[in-house]
């Protein structure tokens, strides 16, 4: 049985920024080396959705980035491909055309992104024409402005409506942290969103910041974890927006293991949304193989 | 979840190669290294995997009678001694133990089994701050006691326990001398080698002999500095039972005493809490430094309408904890201090279990070599079973439930100790309400286990008495008048 909306507000936890910062903190000195360093890093790359969205995205620069995502650095053997690329509902059936063949999914933000100020009509013909498209994975981004005025039932029900115009396809639903400022609001829109359909919760549209930082991902991991305890149903994670570190993504990953567990760490629950990341990861791999920092220019930039 | 590791961490290992430790070391008596009279010495044992690190000298009563002798004959000049210069002595160690930080963080860690994260992170710098903080005090005394003539005690004998070797000699050291007194240390036999340490770098701090003495032993060496009639205070930390023979060995005598004993302390969640942080705030409050901690939450009470969500969180949150090697950078939780201790856990863990309580421990890979002992919750106790009442030292969590706020505070403060208390709530009302009805030195407020060497530390009942850190820590040094 769904749970109401007063009801998800009633059971969200309380989140404490202090205690949140702590445990981001000491997730933080954790050490990853040696083979599991490897391992991480390739398996970072496996979850990296590629994205372009910008104004002046065009075919060519969509057609590079999808040569690049599945040879990243094809003088290192056996590299993984990223998980999709993230494009633009304009430039999905072109990055499909691209893709074929390949493991690698498209997914399309939707919904009037990045504002989400559009009336839900237009939001719905935006995913249902990404989706007829064929885009596989859809990112559609929550109304902030009902949520922070306290209309959580239409934030739900636009949810639930964009859950079913996507069909087939997987939806991530973007709270924008940025702008719901606190943790606590963090959680609570973590649970509607979770509660009304949302297949992966996703930090930031990349545009607002701050975006996807450790303390937003942890409360958002939070909610994955108690919403997998009540119904044994796993949600996916995505942060999304200022992860340009392979540091970063290592100690993110780490925090998805000791959250959700290993379990999570496939690119079906977890991704990173991030432009310039899959670089310095590349970078990393191949000081481990050769013990050498290259200059950037060894790797590509598409 | 959990079910298999698919991404282990890779072994990650603080190098040893800058810590230098000697084979043997002597008495630091006087300025000088000095072999006990006795000629005894006795192996320091690395817990976390048996082998022997160096040989402590076994300080006998003549050793001590010398160590408080030239603890004495320093005084007239410490304390005469201008003391803004007592201050820049003082600032001077604390500076060199933090040029040697990482030295004395492997050592601290070899010695004593803690995790590196914890001595790298947490008691080594707090042990440098304890000096910075008392070094600042030497000379603003009167401001510390506005209108009030401020005098040093003299010679104080200061025994300090296993379970955080640099920090507490730092603890008793720093407002000592920042005071003018003078002193004669004693750590505990089973951790010496970071106090060995401190005096090698008190030597190198260049203070005038005699001012600091070193010396290391059992108890016997410890009952010595007590009775010996020349030593005008006792500063002990360790157990109740320790305290309390003290307590009678220096009846009628005018030596004063600060004792910071054992404790049972009780953390409260209530149903408002920020249940995730308080979930961290249980596992820093019992597993911090293997539960060997004075004022450790080892008595959880929660109140029942969430009693079953904190504790599946609790469990689920001990399987992402690594027990091992504490020289691991990712360990959480290392080697219990001594094989003494550990026998100590087990026979409270076998007494939990023949007492009816529901154990739960995680599987974890627990090294063959060293003593260890998983992280222990015992789920659904009463105040009545002994694992509540009694002090175990050690990773293991007895869990009550509770119904109302009048219910709990009256079985937190149902213990013969009352050192610390913690408090989880979203509501600032409710933890004031607490704080001045709760029994216990120190209540922290949705957190637990933080120092800082600007707080007093101390405890009400069998927990013993005097403040140390802080304004208050400086009381117990002086004579005022």
């Amino acid at each position: 049985m769904a749970k109401t909306v007063s009801q998800i507000i009633l059971d969200a936890s309380k989140v404490d920024k202090v205690g949140v910062e702590e445990r981001v903190a000491r997730i933080q000195t954790r050490s990853v080396k040696g083979t599991s360093k490897v391992q991480g890093l390739k398996m970072a790359l496996n979850m990296i959705d590629l994205t372009t969205l910008e104004g002046k995205d065009t075919q060519g620069k969509v057609r590079q980035m999808c040569y690049k995502a599945h040879h990243l650095h094809d003088s290192i053997p056996d590299l993984p491909a990223v998980a999709a690329v993230c494009v633009y509902p304009s430039m999905v059936k072109f990055a499909k055309k691209e893709l074929r063949n390949t493991s690698v999914k498209v997914a399309s933000v939707s919904t009037a992104f990045p504002s989400g100020q559009a009336p839900l009509e237009v939001k719905i013909l935006d995913t249902k024409f990404a989706v007829d498209q064929g885009a596989d994975e859809i990112d559609m981004v929550i109304s902030r402005g009902k949520f922070l005025q306290g209309e959580f039932q239409f934030v739900y029900d636009e949810i639930a409506q964009i859950k079913e115009a996507c069909g087939k396809a997987r939806l991530k639903v973007i709270l924008e942290t940025g702008e719901l400022t606190t943790l606590d609001n963090v959680r609570l829109a973590s649970d509607i969103a979770i509660h009304a359909g949302a297949d992966f919760i996703k930090t930031s549209t990349g545009k607002i910041q701050p975006a996807a930082t450790m303390q937003v991902t942890y409360t958002m991991l939070m909610a994955i974890q108690d919403y997998f305890a009540e119904t044994g149903i796993m949600i996916g994670m995505k942060p999304a927006g200022g992860i340009s570190t392979s540091k970063l993504a290592l100690h993110n990953l780490l925090m998805v293991k000791e959250v959700l567990g290993d379990e999570w760490l496939t690119n079906q629950w977890f991704r990173f949304g991030a432009s310039s990341l899959a670089n310095d990861v590349l970078m990393q791999l191949i000081k481990c193989e050769s013990g050498i920092y290259a200059s950037p220019d060894y790797v590509s930039i598409d | 979840m959990n079910k298999k590791e698919k991404w282990p961490l890779s072994p990650s290992l603080e190098s040893t190669q800058h810590a230098s430790i000697k084979k043997q070391y002597s008495l630091f008596i006087d300025g000088e290294w000095v072999k006990p009279s006795s000629g005894v010495y006795f192996p320091s044992i690395n817990p976390a995997d048996e082998s022997h690190l160096a040989s402590i000298a076994h300080a006998n009563e003549k050793d001590v009678h010398l160590a408080v002798q030239a603890a004495r004959k320093a005084f007239p000049l410490w304390s005469k001694l201008p003391a803004s210069e007592r201050a820049k002595y003082i600032f001077r160690i604390a500076r060199i133990m933090q040029e040697k930080a990482r030295e004395l963080a492997v050592i601290e860690t070899l010695d004593g089994g803690k995790p590196i994260r914890e001595s790298r992170d947490i008691d080594v710098p707090l042990a440098c701050n304890h000096f910075f903080y008392y070094a600042g005090w030497a000379d603003k005394l009167a401001y510390a006691f506005p209108n009030r003539t401020v005098e040093p005690l003299g010679v104080a004998a200061q025994i300090i326990p296993w379970n955080f070797p640099l920090l507490m000699a730092a603890w008793k050291i720093a407002p000592a001398l920042a005071t003018g007194n003078t002193v004669v240390l004693k750590p505990a036999e089973s951790t010496s080698l970071t106090a060995l340490k401190l005096a090698e770098i008190i030597e190198e701090a260049g203070l005038p002999k005699g001012v600091v003495n070193i010396i290391t032993g059992f108890g016997d060496t410890g009952a010595a500095m007590v009775n010996h009639p020349d030593v005008n205070k006792i500063a002990f930390t360790g157990s109740t039972h320790v305290g309390k023979i003290i307590q009678k060995a220096i009846a009628g005598s005018s030596k004063k005493a600060t004792l910071e004993l054992g404790g049972k302390s009780a953390n409260i969640i209530f149903d408002d809490a920020p249940i995730d942080q308080a979930v961290e705030g249980i596992v820093n409050g019992i597993f911090f430094n293997q539960g060997h901690v004075c004022c450790a939450g080892s008595r959880l009470f929660v109140q029942e309408n969430v009693a079953e969500k904190v504790i599946r969180k609790l469990k689920l949150r001990l399987k992402s904890l690594y027990v091992g090697n504490p020289l691991d950078k990712n360990t959480d939780i290392g080697a219990i201090n001594s094989k003494e201790q550990l026998e100590t856990i087990e026979s409270y863990i076998a007494i939990g279990k023949k007492e009816g309580a529901e154990i739960y421990q995680p599987t974890c890979n627990i090294p063959k070599k060293g003593y260890y002992c998983p992280p222990t919750l015992f789920i659904n106790v009463a105040q009545s079973h002994r694992i509540v009442q009694e002090e175990i030292f050690g990773p293991v969590l007895t869990i009550q439930t509770f119904r109302t706020v009048d219910e709990v505070i009256q079985k937190a403060n149902n213990t013969p100790y009352g050192l610390a208390a913690g408090v989880w709530t979203d509501k600032g009302s409710r933890i004031f309400n607490l704080t001045t009805k709760l029994k216990a030195g120190v209540v922290w407020a949705n957190t637990y286990n933080k120092f800082d060497p600007t707080s007093p530390f101390g405890g009400y009942k069998e927990s013993g008495y005097g403040r140390e850190g802080g304004v208050h820590g400086l009381s117990a040094y002086v004579k005022l008048s």
